[in-house]
């Protein structure tokens, strides 16, 4: 198995394709680090306006862990459509370029074959979040330092500690691992049903586009199918940044305010990357590969 | 006619020697307080509004005469009311271009205190009113209520320890009016649609802010550069 999952990473890494979403992922991190570096204190002005009118914020609010958070929250939403580049070529690529057929003559199992390039695509997905990470998180503590992690919420501000962050980061990465992961397998499953690329990263583009667009607007129809939504549980990695308070209305350093919400919605991600992959392994059974 | 004109007389010699007596017990708290010609303190910062959720941080504040005053966190970032904090006992004593004026007695955290309203003369002072609750026994103010053209109205409440005798506190409440907080979820990216729908006692309740400051250490006329004000 561990022989057919390098193969599939070969295969995936000889593609130039493949270094599109790092090489974006590294553009799009620079230029906010150039931004910030250059003028992040009228960004820090602006961010901060409607809270200023009553509260006097000091210290250093432009730090590392900041930038971070402001770097996943815009290139989280749009990393999956990166990753939709590689995971939704990687049955309907092979059909294209007529390797299918050679590759299923070979004495392999068709499960084994489609885990291994699941497994490939996981590999390619992870090493991409690991990437940014680098980037976003090391590289911006090193940039611009560390310190506590102010965040406006839409209802109240968060105020963590620097000593409290980085596990919250730890975490919020292997959350978005899981989103990523969904992401993934619902290309995987869309790349079995063409005979070329393009088809199904644009439909896994789309789905991921169009189910955003319902997760965001907050108009109350919608509001009872969000719930049902992956792209909706694919922000839960915000929820390890939320702190517990007491009584007294102290906040409770290392504490996460709803850990449940978490769960629940990772628990939705697994079952829609189970169900994705199963999904695509029944159809790659009865698929006719001839053609 | 003459009854009439006693009356006025008489009335207005109350009122100005009562103003008087209230200068005289200003001033020898202004004296108690003129002591201290700098301090440094390690002190807890608590802050209770509605909308922020922060721990409990360690701060060290400066103060040297005349009005150089500066809290600033052990590293970290810091949130206190817009202005208020900087309201303390000593600065507020450094005008001495008021009026005093008496307006009775009341008892506050189960001292009685005499009640002061200072009126600065000077129309430029930010301070538009202070009305002062004065231990008058031991010469300490355990409560100010100010109230300031660009920042609204403070109330700080003190309560005093073993630094009582220079009139510095062991605990000040700062209590503040906020202004209502909320951003479009679209901004923040949240797309869960849990809001709390609040009460109108909840809402009132929010209005207010309390920053509490607790001091554990004074450290008094050892002097301080004044760099660290900047």
């Amino acid at each position: 198995m561990w022989t057919l999952i390098q193969i599939e990473l070969f295969k995936i890494f000889r593609r130039p394709r493949t270094y599109i979403a790092f090489a974006a992922i590294t553009g799009l991190i620079g230029i906010i680090q150039f931004g910030l570096k250059l003028d992040g204190d009228s960004y820090v002005d602006f961010m901060m306006r409607d809270i200023t009118s009553s509260i006097t914020v000091e210290g250093k609010i432009l730090n590392g862990y900041q930038v971070c958070y402001i770097v996943l929250q815009v290139l989280l939403v749009h990393v999956p459509l990166l990753i939709a580049l590689v995971a939704a070529d990687m049955i309907s690529g092979e059909a294209n370029m007529g390797t299918l057929r050679i590759m299923l003559t070979k004495p392999i199992s068709r499960t084994r074959f489609l885990l291994a390039k699941f497994m490939a695509t996981i590999a390619y997905t992870l090493l991409l979040l690991v990437w940014l990470a680098v980037l976003a998180l090391f590289l911006n503590m090193i940039l611009f330092g560390t310190d506590d992690l102010f965040l406006l919420k839409s209802q109240y501000v968060v105020l963590l500690k620097k000593d409290d962050i980085f596990w919250r980061y730890l975490w919020a990465f292997g959350f978005a691992a899981l989103a990523m992961t969904t992401v993934a397998s619902l290309g995987f499953l869309f790349s079995l049903f063409a005979e070329n690329s393009i088809g199904p990263i644009v439909a896994t583009m789309s789905v991921i586009i169009f189910f955003t667009i319902l997760s965001t607007l907050n108009i109350p129809v919608f509001n009872k199918i969000k719930p049902f939504l992956f792209t909706t549980h694919m922000i839960g990695w915000k929820e390890f940044f939320d702190i517990k308070v007491n009584d007294a209305n102290e906040a409770i350093v290392g504490s996460i305010q709803n850990p449940q919400k978490i769960i629940n919605s990772a628990v939705v991600l697994v079952i829609h990357i189970i169900g994705f992959f199963t999904a695509s392994v029944l159809i790659f059974k009865k698929k006719d590969v001839l053609s | 006619m003459h009854k009439l004109f006693l009356f006025i007389v008489s009335l207005h010699i109350t009122i100005f020697s009562f103003s008087q007596d209230m200068t005289a017990l200003i001033m020898k708290v202004k004296t108690k307080l003129d002591q201290v010609n700098d301090y440094e303190a390690d002190g807890k910062m608590k802050t209770d509004v509605a909308f922020i959720k922060a721990p409990v941080g360690k701060v060290k504040v400066f103060y040297k005469k005349p009005n150089k005053f500066r809290l600033k966190k052990d590293g970290g970032i810091s949130l206190l009311p817009k202005g208020g904090v900087s309201v303390n006992m000593n600065s507020i004593f450094t005008t001495s271009d008021f009026v005093a004026l008496a307006a009775g007695d009341a008892v506050v955290g189960g001292v009685k205190t005499k009640v002061v309203k200072l009126l600065p003369s000077n129309e430029n002072s930010d301070i538009v009113l202070t009305t002062m609750y004065i231990d008058e026994t031991n010469l300490l103010v355990r409560k100010a209520i100010t109230t300031t053209k660009e920042n609204g109205t403070y109330e700080i409440e003190m309560s005093y320890g073993q630094f009582a005798q220079y009139g510095l506190p062991d605990k000040v409440v700062f209590a503040f009016n906020t202004k209502d907080y909320k951003l479009p979820k679209g901004i923040t990216l949240e797309f869960d649609d849990n809001e709390k729908q609040l009460t109108d006692a909840e809402k009132l309740k929010n209005k207010k802010g309390r920053v509490e400051i607790t001091y554990t250490n004074y450290i008094i006329n050892r002097g301080i550069n004044d760099s660290v004000f900047k």
